[in-house]
């Protein structure tokens, strides 16, 4: 059973006002030498099918549904095969 | 409203105000059509599916104008709308084209835009393909929920259903209430995609002062580009819109309605954009 990690994330120019807060509220708590904070979000996704089918799947659901492909890059790896 | 010489009246006309779990304002869109005399019913997707007792099965043929309203559809997750849009892509998705192609009226409001937009119906710019998103109703910029008045101002040159009964160039006061209404293209593209739209006519409603200035925040309470509050489809019968023109359908629901002339009719800014779609529809349909 194989198990992906996907994560997707803000393609370069587009504005992270959730990185961009956190990144001051980090700042206001002392973290002085913070440079840069990025949100993404990480989902963890346990496939019943096997390797090439299951990676095929993946790239689907990211396209389809996990990212907009106006505003997001994604990625994803494989993290265990039971 | 004018109907001599047509087959259909307004009190014919036939509106689904449709919802799934975590939509709430179908109440208030409904209320809104009523009040024009029209016949509103809320109904669920999965009464369209065809999931429930055959008594409740409805079909989008029933109807001449779809209502999406806002809330938080599916609990926002993955990404606010994404959830209904895929749901109605994975059952009606023909059906709801098909209503589009015939010139049918559908009204997105707040969750009901971004409901659009991750269909990949708006924007258009005459772009056809797979139902897939091609702009996004990213977080607000100031990162948080704006709840209150806001101004927009009707660009649309005539090109829009909505705006049949709003003289070009027009100031109404429609109040916003969204934590993701920042209209954002692709990187690079933006520039592209308003010159697209511009030529179409695709651009309804912008964010303007309370004087009809085009201005940033917080009269452009999410950093939206171009202060773009609404836009249409190829089509104009499709508008999408954060603001929300069912809080001020009546008069005593704008803010500051006791400051003007309590006299003559009770009808809000928000009631034009209604009405202009019955009338639409009594005209074509």
């Amino acid at each position: 059973m194989p198990v992906f990690e996907v994560r997707i994330t803000l393609k370069e120019g587009i504005v992270d006002p959730e990185g961009e807060n956190t990144k001051k509220t980090l700042q206001l708590l002392g973290f002085d030498d913070l440079k840069q904070v990025s949100f993404s979000k990480l989902y963890t996704i346990s496939m019943e099918g096997s390797g090439e089918t299951a990676i095929r799947e993946v790239e689907e659901m990211c396209r389809r549904l996990l990212a907009n492909p106006a505003i997001h890059n994604y990625t994803y790896r494989l993290i265990d095969e039971q | 409203m004018e109907e001599d010489g047509f087959l259909l009246k307004t009190s014919d006309i036939r509106v689904a105000v449709l919802r799934i779990e975590g939509t709430n304002m179908a109440e208030e869109a409904a209320a809104a059509a009523k009040g024009s005399g029209v016949r509103a019913e809320i109904i669920h997707l999965k009464q369209l599916e065809g999931r429930c007792s055959p008594a409740m099965r409805r079909s989008l043929q029933d109807y001449h104008m779809i209502v999406i309203p806002g809330g938080f559809s599916s609990g926002d997750y993955v990404r606010a709308g994404a959830m209904f849009a895929s749901r109605i892509k994975s059952s009606i998705g023909r059906e709801f084209m098909n209503f589009i192609d015939e010139g049918r009226p559908v009204l997105g409001i707040c969750n009901g835009f971004q409901i659009l937009v991750e269909l990949g119906i708006l924007p258009s710019g005459g772009e056809k393909g797979e139902m897939l998103p091609r702009a996004a109703l990213a977080t607000n910029l100031s990162t948080r929920y704006e709840c209150r008045p806001a101004y927009l101002k009707n660009v649309n040159r005539g090109h829009c259903v909505f705006t049949r009964k709003i003289p070009t160039g027009t100031l109404l006061s429609v109040p916003t209430a969204h934590g993701e209404g920042k209209l954002t293209f692709p990187p690079g593209k933006s520039d592209e995609w308003v010159a697209k739209l511009e030529e179409s006519d695709e651009i309804v409603f912008r964010y303007v002062d309370d004087r009809g200035n085009f201005a940033g925040y917080p009269w452009n309470p999410n950093g939206s580009f171009y202060n773009i509050a609404g836009i249409t489809d190829d089509t104009g019968s499709v508008l999408g819109m954060m603001p929300h023109p069912e809080r001020t359908y009546w008069r005593y629901l704008h803010s500051d309605w006791t400051r003007g002339d309590l006299s003559g009719n009770m009808h809000g800014d928000g009631r034009l954009i209604f009405d202009s779609a019955f009338d639409y529809i009594v005209s074509k349909f």
